[in-house]
């Protein structure tokens, strides 16, 4: 590690123009003026010596009494700002925590909802469709009836169609002829073309 | 202090003894009563500042804190982690020259740091520090300093020696940065203000005229408030920078 060049330049040329000063400290210089540089005299030196005394008292004072007052201050303050601080946080996620319940709960509350919606719907649907096939197989059987009367009505129709058919048959073979013709060929012809009409 | 015409502006700086014959038998002058004080004041200060040790300070007990700080910050900062063990060094030296420097200012003081053995002798104790850090941590590569590294080796017989006096030239610089601001500071006060005396014979124009140099002194109370602390912050960064060197592997 070495010292920045300009810290450098600054304490050479400080010491430099200090010399001048230490060549006044030559013995002489004092007749110029300085009390300071006056070194014979026992008061001068006595600083040093008083100096170094109280200066280690003040050291000690403040190293052992009133700086770590200071230092225990800032560090209870310290803790007391970090225990806060980790306390905010606590109730913040407790909060958190809450909401998130909350908005779980209200998830579930709406998901509950609409099952319940879907299944009275299920069901109601269920029962509609029910309705409609029984309605359904009622007119069909109704239909189914209907149509077999239809049927009924119209065999009993065609069957008595048959002697008439034969009575007309037979005048007109009768008319055209002047001989009345075998009742029993009539019929069989009548049967074949109802049958063949049928077709 | 003005005797009849001439201008004495370095009596203020004579050492007088205190209590009498007691006091020169055991070289005691004003010069440490002032320490005595100052460091009474810088003490006093800071146990009732920090009398009510409370979570929130009130205004004494911030400044009491902010001072703390300032000099740890300062510490901790340019020393590194290991300037938490210098720190109480550090802000009893700060704190010492600046009560120092500041007690001057009140009149009819003294100001023990315009002294240069006091300031010698701190800047010694500094440099003996550094020294004995410097052994203690680095070993025998604390000499590997004195030839800077990188440097061609051609060069040694140059650098080394430049090496060794801008190391040695550090005492020196730092003790009399401090001694010179002071007494320069207290000579200024002292010629304007005979200059106000010696103007006060001249009569009623001289009263006018007067005022220029007790604006001036007024002026210079202020530029020695900043010098004084200034100083005291030279002396402890400059301590700081040596020790981090010494500490720095």
């Amino acid at each position: 590690m070495r010292l920045p060049v300009s810290l450098i330049r600054r304490s050479l040329l400080a010491g430099v123009s200090g010399l001048p000063l230490i060549v006044a400290a030559a013995p002489g210089a004092y007749a110029a003026g300085m009390p300071q540089l006056d070194f014979k005299n026992p008061l001068v030196t006595g600083q040093v010596i008083w100096g170094g005394i109280i200066f280690l008292f003040f050291y000690l004072a403040l190293r052992n009494w009133a700086l770590p007052k200071v230092e225990t201050v800032l560090s209870n303050r310290h803790e007391r700002i970090t225990g806060d601080l980790d306390q905010a946080h606590e109730a913040k996620m407790e909060a958190d925590k809450a909401v998130r319940e909350l908005n779980e709960t209200k998830k579930a509350a709406a998901a509950q909802a609409q099952a319940h919606l879907d299944s009275v719907l299920a069901q109601e649907h269920a029962a509609s469709a029910q309705r409609l096939a029984e309605i359904n197989a009622k007119l069909e059987t109704e239909i189914a009836s209907a149509e077999a009367n239809v049927a009924a009505e119209r065999k009993r129709a065609m069957e008595s169609l048959r002697p008439i058919a034969s009575d007309v048959a037979e005048s007109l073979i009768q008319r055209l002829t002047g001989q009345a013709p075998d009742r029993a060929s009539v019929d069989a012809a009548i049967a074949r073309a109802s049958v063949q009409s049928a077709h | 202090m003005a005797s009849g015409s001439s201008i004495d502006v370095l009596g203020q700086f004579e050492l007088h003894p205190v209590l009498g014959g007691l006091g020169e038998a055991i070289r005691l002058s004003q010069s440490p009563v002032y320490m005595v004080i100052a460091c009474a004041l810088v003490l006093a200060f800071m146990f009732y500042g920090m009398k009510p040790a409370s979570v929130v300070p009130g205004r004494f007990q911030a400044a009491a804190e902010i001072c703390y700080e300032f000099v740890r910050n300062l510490a901790v900062d340019t020393i590194g982690p290991e300037g938490t063990s210098f720190f109480p060094f550090i802000f009893a030296l700060f704190f010492f020259i600046l009560a120092g420097n500041y007690l001057g200012l009140v009149p009819h003081s003294f100001t023990f740091t315009s002294h240069i053995a006091v300031t010698f002798a701190l800047a010694i104790m500094v440099f003996v520090l550094s020294i004995i850090v410097s052994l203690k941590v680095q070993g025998l590569k604390f000499f590997a300093h004195f030839m800077p590294a990188g440097a061609p080796v051609a060069l040694a017989p140059l650098l080394v020696p430049i090496e060794i006096l801008s190391f040695l030239s550090r005492p020196v610089s730092l003790s009399i940065r401090l001694f010179a601001n002071m007494v320069a500071g207290h000579v200024m006060f002292d010629i304007f203000a005979s200059f106000v005396i010696m103007l006060a014979g001249l009569g009623f124009i001289g009263d006018v005229l007067a005022v220029g140099p007790i604006a001036i002194n007024i002026a210079l109370i202020g530029l020695e408030l900043l010098v004084g602390v200034l100083q005291a912050y030279v002396f402890a960064i400059l301590t700081c920078i040596y020790l981090r060197e010494a500490v720095a592997h």
